[in-house]
């Protein structure tokens, strides 16, 4: 963004005006120096209301005559979606997020604890991985538009298609999981307990991202751009759900290695998502504004009493218990907050345009007509 | 002729073959059978659609399609209030969908005792202002006097831009990539095609198309989209809305044929000095490797509700899944980590 992107609108927001008008590169074939050769749309269209209020919204105003270019500037056709939002449902895909990504850490703190002599440790893992693989995977059915073809998820393997790639980890883990956890509480094959616990523990790591790198592989900005940062939200988000639900399920002295993960989580969780909400200029502004700023913010809040009192709560069962919980809900709402931000960014055309418009730009003052780079 | 793989190099990191975007090698003589038909497309010239939607009536009957309104609502009639268009938009009730933009500009009225240039005078009525619009060659408004969608009123210029939207059949199609059933697929002609009997509805490919095309029916739960008619194409036959529309706004075709023509019609315009005039999707080194319907635009692509700049999403797929793997091995490294600090 150059230009008045930094200049406060009305709602505090970047201006990002919808000119209604061409945006101002010369296309091949063009008038030099007039922007879409001077034709706005004509009145009367009812997205013309939305674009005098965003045009009022700018400090000072535009006068004729100012370079229209330069102002981060939109057109679209009435005001219409460019991408189609996504049709995945709430709360059933945030929660599979959430859900997945706790107990794949879960899955890993039990299969170690299993490991070191921490009985009590173990089987929280083990059920709080059982739990959440199956519950999981029941939203991720119950999300579908024909759930009982949801073995067609199996039908092939893409790893063009993170989906497909999930489907192949998470459709073993939940077996793993829930078999070990079952093993464990009955007590019965103690040994091939620990081999299918440990499977399940590995699969575990993968389990906290790939669902990163499903929402980001897809055209929604606000998802897509921060490709980068997203796997490691996830991740920390997974770490601070898992530790903080297996801490707050174990007894205090056995629970020292869950509480440490929480800690860590929360502190990646924290720092990276500050990266998505504010690094990416215009695609981050749907993570601080409307119900997704609302949702990240008291996940914030809620993260960073977590870790509080998982600190200084000291051998306090009920200060696990509260702090756990505490890092629970703000992994979940996390979730909440990034997918909903996504879909405030494919819901306005704005966030589609403006990035791509500002990079065609970009190309052809650089003279370069082919290949599209970011 | 050029098929698409769909096969990844997405844990390699390189895809010198650009099957993940990019232009895709010529890859002749590697199919199953001995001759492999040539792909094909549309190429849709904005500059004489009439906005008569005969497009989209014959898609919808041979497709059997439902009615919705111009939110793909089914069996609900409503008016949208954007000029012509009650479609509204592709959808998965609505594979041909026909934009109406309504544009005026202004221009400066002459001083009274400037004549008219003489080499006007034959072409515009002598009732009509002469348009001299800063920057804008005197050609290029002469010739737009005799297109039919535009014309002048005192100090405005008016006119309508019409666009007969449909299914891009990506040569990097983000739909096909993300499916996770493998239901759309990448047919014989180079289309990109959704098996019903398959598709589980998991929605993946909705947010996935950088254009907003395919979209999941509600009542149904399965994604629909253009196949390009491609039981008909299989038949021998041309699609239903190319052989429908009557002004050759859409032309159906092999598509290198298809492109050349493009090259000449936009050759053409550009000599008549018609502004604007673009190809859009044509470029194979684009952001999806080209398109297989592609377009000859008046305007700026966003103004018809197009992305200017697309990308298929896979393109950073790699990346994302290098990422992801680090996250993993973080997360097992620091779990592993805390077990092996302090004994409490
Ligand atoms: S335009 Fe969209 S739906 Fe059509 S092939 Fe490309 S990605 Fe798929
Ligand atoms: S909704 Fe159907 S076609 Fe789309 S990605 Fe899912 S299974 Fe494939």
């Amino acid at each position: 963004m150059s230009g008045a992107a930094g200049t406060p609108g009305a709602g505090g927001a970047p201006a990002a005006p919808d000119t209604g008008g061409g945006p101002g590169t010369p296309g091949a074939g063009g008038a030099a120096g007039i922007p879409g050769a001077g034709w706005r749309r004509a009145d009367g269209a009812p997205a013309q209301g939305r674009e005098r209020r965003r045009r009022g919204g700018r400090r000072g105003g535009a006068r004729d005559g100012d370079p229209v270019v330069e102002e981060a500037a939109f057109t679209s056709y009435y005001g219409r979606p460019v991408i189609k939002p996504p049709v995945w449902k709430q709360p059933d895909v945030p929660l599979y997020l959430f859900l997945g990504g706790a107990a794949g850490t879960s899955a890993a703190i039990g299969a170690l604890a299993d490991a070191t002599g921490r009985p009590a440790l173990a089987r929280a893992g083990h059920s709080v991985a059982a739990a959440g693989a199956l519950t999981s995977v029941g939203y991720l059915i119950h999300d579908l538009g024909r759930p009982e073809r949801f073995l067609n998820m199996l039908r092939v393997l893409k790893v063009t298609s993170p989906l497909s790639v999930g489907s192949y980890v998470l459709a073993p883990f939940s077996a793993l999981t829930t078999a070990t956890a079952l093993a464990g509480q009955l007590g019965w094959f103690p040994r091939l307990r620990r081999v299918s616990g440990a499977v399940a523990g590995v699969l575990g790591g993968p389990m906290t991202t790939y669902t990163a790198v499903l929402l980001a592989n897809t055209a929604v900005p606000s998802w897509h751009t921060p490709y980068r940062e997203l796997p490691y939200v996830f991740a920390g988000s997974a770490m601070a759900a898992g530790g903080g639900l297996t801490a707050a399920l174990t007894p205090v002295g056995e629970a020292g290695p869950a509480r440490r993960i929480a800690v860590a989580g929360a502190a990646i969780e924290l720092g990276t998502m500050h990266r998505v909400e504010q690094g990416h200029g215009l695609v981050s502004e749907p993570y601080r504004i409307g119900r997704a700023g609302v949702l990240l913010r008291a996940a914030r809040a809620c993260t960073a009493a977590g870790v509080g009192l998982t600190l200084l709560g000291g051998r306090s069962r009920a200060a696990a218990v509260v702090g756990g919980s505490l890092l629970a809900a703000g992994s979940a709402l996390t979730r909440f907050g990034v997918f909903d931000a996504g879909l405030t960014s494919a819901k306005d055309p704005k966030y589609t345009v403006a990035p791509q418009r500002e990079r065609a730009r970009t190309r052809d003052a650089a003279g370069e007509v082919t290949t599209p780079l970011s | 002729m050029t098929s698409i793989s769909s096969l990844s190099a997405a844990f390699t990191g390189r895809d010198p073959d650009h099957q993940l975007f990019g232009p895709v090698p010529d890859r002749t003589g590697q199919s199953y059978e001995a001759v492999h038909p040539k792909r094909v497309g549309f190429f849709t010239d904005t500059s004489v659609c009439i906005g008569c939607k005969a497009c989209e009536v014959a898609c919808k009957e041979w497709n059997t399609l439902p009615m919705d309104d111009a939110h793909g609502q089914i069996d609900a009639l409503g008016l949208s209030g954007e000029s012509y268009d009650n479609t509204g938009m592709l959808g998965a009730n609505s594979w041909r969908h026909v934009a109406f933009v309504e544009q005026s500009r202004a221009v400066d009225l002459p001083m009274p005792t400037v004549g008219l240039p003489g080499a006007d005078a034959g072409t515009r009525p002598l009732q009509d202002p002469p348009v001299v619009h800063e920057g804008v060659p005197a050609s290029a408004t002469t010739a737009e006097q005799t297109d039919p969608q535009q014309t002048s009123s005192g100090d405005r210029e008016i006119r309508w831009l019409m666009s007969s939207d449909v299914c891009k059949h990506c040569t990097h199609a983000a739909c096909l990539d993300v499916c996770p059933t493998g239901s759309l697929f990448r047919t014989e002609f180079g289309t990109v095609v959704v098996q019903e009997d398959i598709c589980n509805g998991c929605g993946y490919c909705v947010p996935a198309c950088p254009y907003g095309v395919i979209d999941q029916r509600e009542s149904d739960g399965r994604v629909f989209k253009c196949t390009l008619c491609y039981d008909r194409l299989t038949d021998g036959r041309e699609p239903a809305c190319a052989s429908a529309c009557p002004t050759q706004s859409i032309q159906f075709g092999d598509l290198d044929e298809l492109q050349a023509r493009a090259d000449e019609r936009l050759r053409a315009l550009q000599d008549k000095g018609v502004e604007g005039a673009r190809l859009y999707g044509r470029d194979e080194g684009d952001g999806v490797g080209g398109a297989g319907a592609f377009f000859l635009l008046l305007d700026e692509p966003e103004v018809y509700g197009l992305p200017p700049d697309p990308v298929v999403t896979t393109r950073d797929l790699p990346s994302m899944w290098r990422h992801a793997a680090a996250g993993a091995a973080m997360v097992l490294g620091l779990v592993a980590g805390a077990f092996a600090g302090r004994r409490r």
